[in-house]
Order: C-alpha cells, then sequence, then structure tokens
C-alpha cells in the first residue's frame, strides 16, 4: 500500500516533469502530448470510478466524453459567431469561459448519465456493456445527422476559451489547468473511495446479495457511481476539445469507449491512480510505436492482449503488488 | 402468550405445477429460537427468501412486528430488523473482516451517500463493528482479508454482520452446513447466547444442533408443514417420524 | 411515396436483416455455448470480404471468391480460437471485450498493411446482375434478391443442423449446462472450436455478399458488428431463434425507418429540417428500438439466461 503511494506521487511527478522540461527546451508539442495524457487520465478516472469500483463495464463512455466536447464546441462555436443558442423561452448565449463551461458539461454528462444509467442498470451482464454501447452509438450517430453544428465534419473553434487570469493559448498554462483539474478529481475520487459511499459502492461489486442484506439497494449506489463517472468523463470531454479546438462525432464514437477502457485497463482497473498510468503508457506507446511504424495500432493491439491475458492487474498490478488498498 | 414478531399468515409460492410453498403459516416468538427442517427440496431456502424479500409469494402475507411487509424489498426488510445469513456465504471477500462488519453497521445507521469522510475512521461505526465481530469470537481477526477466513470463521462473520444491524429477528439459512463437529458447537455457542438478542428462524441441516438450540421446530415436507410443537413433540411426532426423522435416524 | 418503392425498400430492409442474421448468427452461437463476447466478429467479416475480393481478382470466379470467404473467414476463426479466445472461456466479460478489442486492433491495422487503406470493390457475377421482375410488376436487383434466398437457405440450414444434427444436439447441450456435455464424453475443445469457425465462416461468407454491393475496405466490420450486437441482444443472447427474429427487425427497422420517416416529417416540417430530423432520428431508431426492448424485457425478446 506504502509502493502504491509512492508509485502514485512519482507518476505525478514524472508528468508535471515532462511538462518542465518540455518548457524550458521549449518543445511545445511536447507539452501538447503530456496535456493529452492528463486529459485521458481524467477521462479514464471518471470511467474506473463505475467500473473499477462499481464493477460496471460501460462500454458507451464516449457518450460523456463527446456530449462535454460538444457542450464547448457548441457553446463556444455560438459565442465566436455572436449568435445565441436559445432565444425561446429565454436567452441564452454562447460563452467563451472555460469554468462556466466545465459546469455545464459536468451537469449535462450527469443528466446523461443518470438517463442512460437508470435505463441500463435495469440490466445486467452482457446486457449492460451492449445497451451502453448503444446509447454512445445513438449519440454519434445523432452528431453525424446534425447538421447545424457541422455533422460528420464537426465543429471548428478558432481561439482556446479562457481562464480567468491565464493564457491559455499558452501551452504549459492550459496544462497547469488540466493538470489542477487531475488533481482535483484524483483528490475527489480518493476521498469517496474510502468514504461510506465507497464501502458500501464495493461491497454491491463483490456481492449484491450482501448489501441488500444490511439493508441497502445497488440500484441507487450504481447509479450515483454512474452518474459521478460520467461527469468526471463529461469534464474530460471538453477539456480534450479545447486542447484540439475542434470537435466531432468521433469523440462519441465507439472506438473512443474502447480506448478509454484501454487507459483504465492499461494502468489497473480498481486503483484510483491506475488510469493515470494508463493514460500516460497510452501517450508513451503512440508516440513511440507510431514513430516506429504507420501501423502501430498491431503492436498497440499485442500489448492490450498480452496485458489481458497475463498481466491482470496492469501497470498498477505488476509494479504496486496484486494486494488491492482498502483502508 | 407473546405477540410473535414475525407472523407468516398462508404463503403459497409455486412454480409450475410443483407448490414449494403450498399455505404455509408460521411465527417467530421473542426469546424463542425457532427452528424449521425438512428434507432437501421441501422448499426451506424458498420459505426463506419470501421472508427476506427475494422472492414475492403468489398469495399469503408475511407480517413483521405488526407490519405487513409483502411488498416491500429486501433492502427494506433489512432495515426494519430482519437480520440474515446466507446458506452460501455472502460476503464480501476482498475486504477485511472489520470492513464487512462496518458495512453492516453502515447499513443499519444509514447515510450511505456519504462522499468524505473516511468510513474507517467513523469511530461510532467502528465501535458497533467490533463489538459485533467480539461477539462471535473474530475480534482478533479484524484485520484479516475475508477470502483468507476458513469456511467456518465466514459463518460467524456472517452472525456477526447481522448483529451490527442490531436486528429485530434473525433469519439463519442453514448456518451449520459445511461446518465440522467443532465449529457447529463453537456456532451453536453463539447461537445460544443469540436468542437474547432477537429470536432466531433457523432453516438447519444438523439435527444435533436443533435438538440443541430449538425452543420450537417445525417441519416442512413438500411445501407444507406438517408440525410445530417442542423438541420433545417432534421426536415423538409419527408422521414427522415417519416424513422425515425415520429416514435421517436410521441412515 | 408509392408503393411499389416500399415494397422495394421493405425488401433491402429483409436483405439487410438477413445478412444481419448471418453475422448474429456466430456471435449468439458463441455467446450461449462459450458464454463469450467476440467484438472481433467484425474482423471475421471483414477477412472474409478482403478474401473474396482478393479471389474474385486472381480467378475471376464469384463462386469461388464464396469460397474463399468461407474458408478464409473459418481459418482465421480457428485460429484465433486457439490462440487467444480459447483462454477467455472462463474470464469476465470485460477481459473479453478488451483481449476481442485487441485483436480488432490487429486484424484492422494488418488488413491495412497487406492491402492498403484503399477499397476495394467486387463485382457481382455476370449471371446475377440486372433485375427481375416481381408479381404485381415490381422491379427488384437480381444480386439482393438472391442474398434473400441464400441467406434464408443459410439460416434453415441452421436451424436444421441444430436442431436435427448430432452435433447440434450437443451445441444445445452446451447451452444449458457445460458439465453435462464433458459428462457425455464429447470433446469440448473441438466443439467449441468447431462452432466458433462456424460463427467465422458464416461472418466471412456475409462479409462477401455485403462486400458486393458496398466496398471492401478496413473497418467495414465494426458498425455491423454493433448492429449485430444489438440484434442479439434484442433477440436475447444465445437465441438463434431471437438472431433470426431481431436481425429481420433491425434490418427492416433501418431500412425503412431512412425511407419513412422524413416522409412522415414531411407532412409537418419544411422538407429541408424533414430531412435531417428524419435522417437523424432514423439513424438513432434501432438503438432506441434496442433501449425500448431492454426497457420492457431485460433480457431480450426470447432470452432465458
Amino acid at each position: 500500500m506504502k509502493r502504491e503511494m509512492v508509485f502514485n506521487l512519482a507518476l505525478l511527478a514524472l508528468i508535471l516533469g515532462v511538462a518542465l522540461w518540455a518548457q524550458a527546451s521549449d518543445e511545445p508539442f511536447l507539452i501538447t502530448l503530456t496535456t493529452r495524457a492528463v486529459i485521458f487520465a481524467i477521462a479514464g478516472v471518471g470511467l474506473n470510478f463505475a467500473l473499477g469500483f462499481g464493477g460496471l463495464v460501460s462500454f458507451g463512455h464516449a457518450a460523456f466524453f463527446g456530449l462535454g466536447g460538444y457542450v464547448m464546441g457548441v457553446l463556444a462555436y455560438h459565442a465566436q459567431t455572436y449568435t445565441p443558442l436559445f432565444e425561446a423561452p429565454l436567452l441564452i448565449q454562447g460563452t467563451k469561459s472555460m469554468p462556466v463551461i466545465w459546469l455545464v458539461s459536468i451537469l449535462l454528462s450527469s443528466l446523461l448519465a443518470l438517463a442512460i444509467g437508470a435505463l441500463s442498470l435495469r440490466t445486467s451482464g452482457v446486457y449492460f456493456i451492449m445497451i451502453t454501447l448503444a446509447f454512445a452509438q445513438m449519440l454519434y450517430y445523432f452528431a453525424i445527422s446534425w447538421a447545424a453544428y457541422g455533422g460528420e465534419d464537426g465543429l471548428s473553434i478558432y481561439v482556446r476559451n479562457g481562464f480567468p487570469g491565464l493564457n491559455t493559448m499558452d501551452p504549459l498554462q492550459f496544462f497547469a489547468l488540466c493538470f489542477a483539474l487531475l488533481l482535483i478529481v484524483l483528490l475527489l475520487v480518493s476521498l469517496a473511495a474510502r468514504s461510506a459511499f465507497g464501502l458500501a459502492l464495493g461491497a454491491a461489486r463483490q456481492n449484491e446479495a450482501r448489501v441488500q442484506a444490511v439493508g441497502q439497494t445497488p440500484y441507487r449506489l450504481y447509479l450515483v457511481a454512474f452518474v459521478i463517472s460520467g461527469a468526471i468523463t463529461g469534464l474530460a470531454g471538453a477539456l480534450f476539445a479545447d486542447l484540439n479546438r475542434f470537435v466531432s462525432p468521433v469523440m462519441f464514437s465507439w472506438q473512443t469507449s474502447g480506448e478509454i477502457m484501454v487507459f483504465v485497463i492499461l494502468g489497473g482497473v480498481g486503483r484510483i491512480f491506475g488510469p493515470v498510468a494508463g493514460a500516460v503508457l497510452f501517450i508513451l506507446l503512440e508516440h513511440l510505436l507510431g514513430g516506429l511504424s504507420a501501423y502501430w495500432h498491431i503492436y498497440l493491439g499485442a500489448i492490450l492482449l498480452g496485458v489481458v491475458l497475463f498481466a491482470r492487474g496492469g501497470l498498477y498490478g505488476l509494479i504496486a503488488g496484486r494486494e488491492v488498498a482498502h483502508d | 402468550m407473546t405477540e410473535p414478531i414475525l407472523d407468516i399468515r398462508g404463503v403459497t409460492k409455486r412454480f409450475g405445477a410443483l407448490a414449494a410453498s403450498d399455505d404455509i403459516s408460521l411465527d417467530l416468538r421473542p426469546g424463542e429460537i425457532h427452528a424449521l427442517i425438512g428434507p432437501n427440496g421441501a422448499g426451506k431456502s424458498t420459505l426463506i427468501q419470501q421472508i427476506a424479500g427475494g422472492l414475492a409469494p403468489d398469495s399469503g402475507r408475511v407480517l413483521f412486528d405488526g407490519r405487513d411487509v409483502t411488498a416491500l424489498s429486501t433492502a427494506a426488510r433489512a432495515q426494519l430488523g430482519m437480520g440474515r445469513t446466507f446458506q452460501i456465504s455472502a460476503l464480501a471477500m476482498d475486504y477485511t473482516v472489520l470492513q464487512n462488519a462496518v458495512l453492516g453497521a453502515l447499513g443499519a445507521r444509514g447515510g450511505v451517500f456519504r462522499f468524505f469522510r473516511p468510513v474507517m475512521r467513523d469511530a461510532a461505526l467502528l465501535a458497533r463493528a467490533r463489538a459485533a465481530l467480539d461477539e462471535v469470537g473474530l475480534a482478533e481477526f479484524e484485520a484479516m482479508r475475508t477470502s483468507e477466513l476458513s469456511h467456518g470463521q465466514r459463518r460467524q462473520l456472517e452472525v456477526a454482520v447481522a448483529l451490527t444491524l442490531a436486528p429485530r429477528i434473525f433469519l439463519m439459512d442453514e448456518p451449520m452446513a459445511g461446518l465440522g463437529s467443532e465449529g457447529s458447537q463453537r456456532l451453536t455457542g453463539i447461537l445460544d447466547r443469540l436468542r437474547r438478542r432477537a429470536p432466531i428462524l433457523l432453516v438447519e441441516h444438523d439435527m444435533d444442533a436443533v435438538f440443541a438450540l430449538a425452543d420450537r421446530i417445525s417441519v416442512l415436507v413438500y411445501g407444507q408443514i406438517i408440525a410445530t410443537g417442542s423438541v420433545a413433540e417432534i421426536r415423538s411426532d409419527a408422521e414427522v417420524r415417519r416424513a422425515y426423522l425415520g429416514e435421517e435416524d436410521e441412515a | 411515396m408509392s408503393l411499389i418503392l416500399l415494397v422495394e425498400q421493405t425488401l433491402n430492409g429483409l436483405q439487410f436483416g438477413v445478412m444481419l442474421f448471418l453475422m448474429a448468427a456466430g456471435l449468439t452461437l458463441v455467446f450461449g455455448v462459450m458464454g463469450l463476447i467476440n467484438l472481433a466478429h467484425g474482423s471475421l467479416y471483414m477477412i472474409g470480404a478482403f478474401a473474396a475480393a482478393a479471389m474474385a481478382q486472381a480467378s475471376g470466379s464469384f463462386l469461388l471468391a464464396l469460397a474463399a470467404s468461407l474458408v478464409c473467414a473459418a481459418f482465421a476463426g480457428v485460429l484465433i480460437e486457439v490462440l487467444v479466445i480459447r483462454r477467455l472461456y472462463d474470464r469476465d466479460h470485460l477481459d473479453q471485450v478488451l483481449a476481442t478489442f485487441a485483436l480488432i486492433l490487429i486484424f484492422s491495422e494488418g488488413t491495412r498493411w497487406l492491402f492498403g487503406s484503399f477499397p476495394l470493390f467486387l463485382d457481382k457475377p455476370e449471371w446475377l446482375s440486372g433485375t427481375v421482375i416481381l408479381p404485381f410488376g415490381i422491379e427488384y436487383s437480381l444480386y439482393r434478391l438472391a442474398i434473400i434466398l441464400v441467406g434464408l437457405a443459410v439460416a434453415a440450414g441452421l436451424f436444421w443442423m441444430i436442431a436435427r444434427t448430432r452435433v447440434g444436439i450437443r451445441i444445445r447441450a452446451g447451452e444449458n449446462d457445460r458439465e453435462m456435455i464433458a459428462a457425455l464424453g464429447v470433446n469440448i475443445s473441438r466443439l467449441y472450436t468447431f462452432v466458433f469457425a462456424l460463427g467465422a465462416a458464416l461472418a466471412g461468407f456475409a462479409g462477401a455478399l455485403v462486400g458486393t454491393i458496398q466496398s471492401v475496405q478496413v473497418g467495414m466490420g465494426e458498425p455491423v458488428l454493433i448492429l449485430a450486437f444489438v440484434v442479439i441482444v434484442i433477440g436475447g443472447i444465445g437465441s438463434i431463434k431471437g438472431a433470426f427474429i431481431g436481425a429481420l427487425l433491425v434490418g427492416l427497422t433501418e431500412t425503412l425507418g431512412r425511407f419513412l420517416l422524413p416522409e412522415a416529417f414531411a407532412l409537418v416540417f419544411d422538407p429541408a429540417t424533414a430531412r435531417s430530423v428524419g435522417a437523424s432520428l432514423a439513424s438513432m431508431s434501432i438503438y432506441i428500438l434496442m433501449a425500448g426492448v431492454l426497457i420492457f424485457r431485460p433480457k431480450g425478446l426470447f432470452g432465458s439466461a
């Protein structure tokens, strides 16, 4: 458990160190790459809350990632074209303010997760996997045919959204924002994991009958976990869109859901910092193997296959030992 | 005669042509251990599930503390004070012994939707959990992972978790199953003390334990209660001997 | 909207449904017998299409191309079953999803590496080109009609095999109780490999047949795979009958939705809005159908497990 803590801190130090080193040696691309890893980590931490802690294998988290992206895209698009979002029943304008976009992303992702979760959690097992996938596909096709916001081509935003007191176009400052958000999310998730809710949720994952016998309803625990999970992944989606200054239906695609899952698995399911390690590893592989061969997905596939078949605990399982920490 | 806490009235459950529970009436009174015995396939587990809430009866009612709970969920019945142990241990196997007990204490206190305070530092919950572990003799194993417990210790932990709920009654589904003679003697001792806390409806195959513990015994055969009475009455009941005990005694 | 157009679209829906059934049959068998959720089933579909395209190019024969699709997909199926899938039967669904997701990455990129990113084209044979005149003077593509008939024949053969043959009895036994077939002395691992290869061959065959209508390219398998999942979830996972009904439902909903919804909205909205709202609703319609089925029957229409 102590070893895991050391590894957690080393991981954060590594991310921060790479960004600072890139700044010092004037490599803005490397900062952007690191920022990508941080954002993917947030998305993965979100999924891990449902998947790792609640045992809910959602194959549709692209729904929240994409929704966050489109919240950013749509709000910023209306702000940059000076057109209102709605006129009736009340006037709603677009915005270029990050904090507002984040809040709206979190709020709408929570609502979407509440709706998807309320329906999907009536099923379990393979059906749950498939119905979450189906909801994400629904949004994917909706985004493709929604011509007002670019349809298949997506939406470009010319200038990155703003944050009071910061120049967000500066790669390091935007990185710092994302990194701070990752830290906050990690802090909240670690608290939740050790809380009364975390204890009950983990127990429901292990044995539903036990949780019912002590007077709790697994469905409610799962639903709350799913909403929290969706909200976090939605926030990551808004950040990702802001990083690229572009949002497209690809963010809703099933490959995106698969990739978010890959972050969680590479790092280690159910470990609070697992997805952070997974996202860093993913970016590293993408960068290294991508440089090696245009067909780097073959290697990624082989590595993923190896992890699933032979190293189920992911990176954390290898480094921090098999025991999953509680307390 | 004292009022029963648990009162099962005319409960019937059919699976196709098979009546797993056929117009069963049965009650549980304060301070007693009421054992439910019967051969395999008699419908004991089906009945326990209908009492605990996992299965809805086709007809009949389950009254708990004077209140009709037939339509309530398992969780709601647990909150009203039904403390249950399972035939096959239902514990969070990756958790420590203490965590399982705290889970029970948390269930009893409510307020599970708290996200920021570490639950394993909650003094009130810990005290309650430790008291229950102490009562079943598991205090020294509190830091052990549940999956590493012996079979008998898991049985004791099940009882401890039920205890943390401060239940009004205990429903125990074959707590002695799979225990050696030493283990079942230890558990028999624990259950004997427990009846002062709350009455126990005990489904059990282990006749030594049943005869040692039960104040009353009901015999379930093919979904029907064929006899209810004291240990002596049941031992001497001709129908019971024929239907059930006779075969087992000679075996 | 003319009646003839409606009949034609219904036939198209039927054709699509029959193709989906070929995909879904393998998926649902593999899940029913081995308890495995296989995302790489779409890759087998793609392999069948590529094998057919390559064979057609080399030999010029459509029938040889179809044979190649069956053989190559079945071979790929046996290969991954023996090397990878076999290790996943006892794992949880999460591991199965991830490992087969990894297989998709490997197969897709491998195919891209072999054949490049440009789509290949597979021509329908001379003797299946043109149209036929159906009763009431409806003109319809001969090739699509042939697909419907071949698909129905395959479906009938599959039902027959499962209901009547010894392999079918073992498959049904395997769905009910794995220990039992082991007790009967059936070589389980050979049965599993056979079932997997059968599903793979059907998927590859579907890929070749559809590849003739559409283009043959990397990534062609996954959209169909997801639809096939929708099909088996609607039908009830593990049920061949459910897969058949589900496939026809999804095929018809998708095709008729695309055709009817924009027309229906045109009654209320202006043409441009009607087209866009209708189109987006049409592409969402099967997922709405699936969500609706699961809300009322969480185990699908014919699901039991």
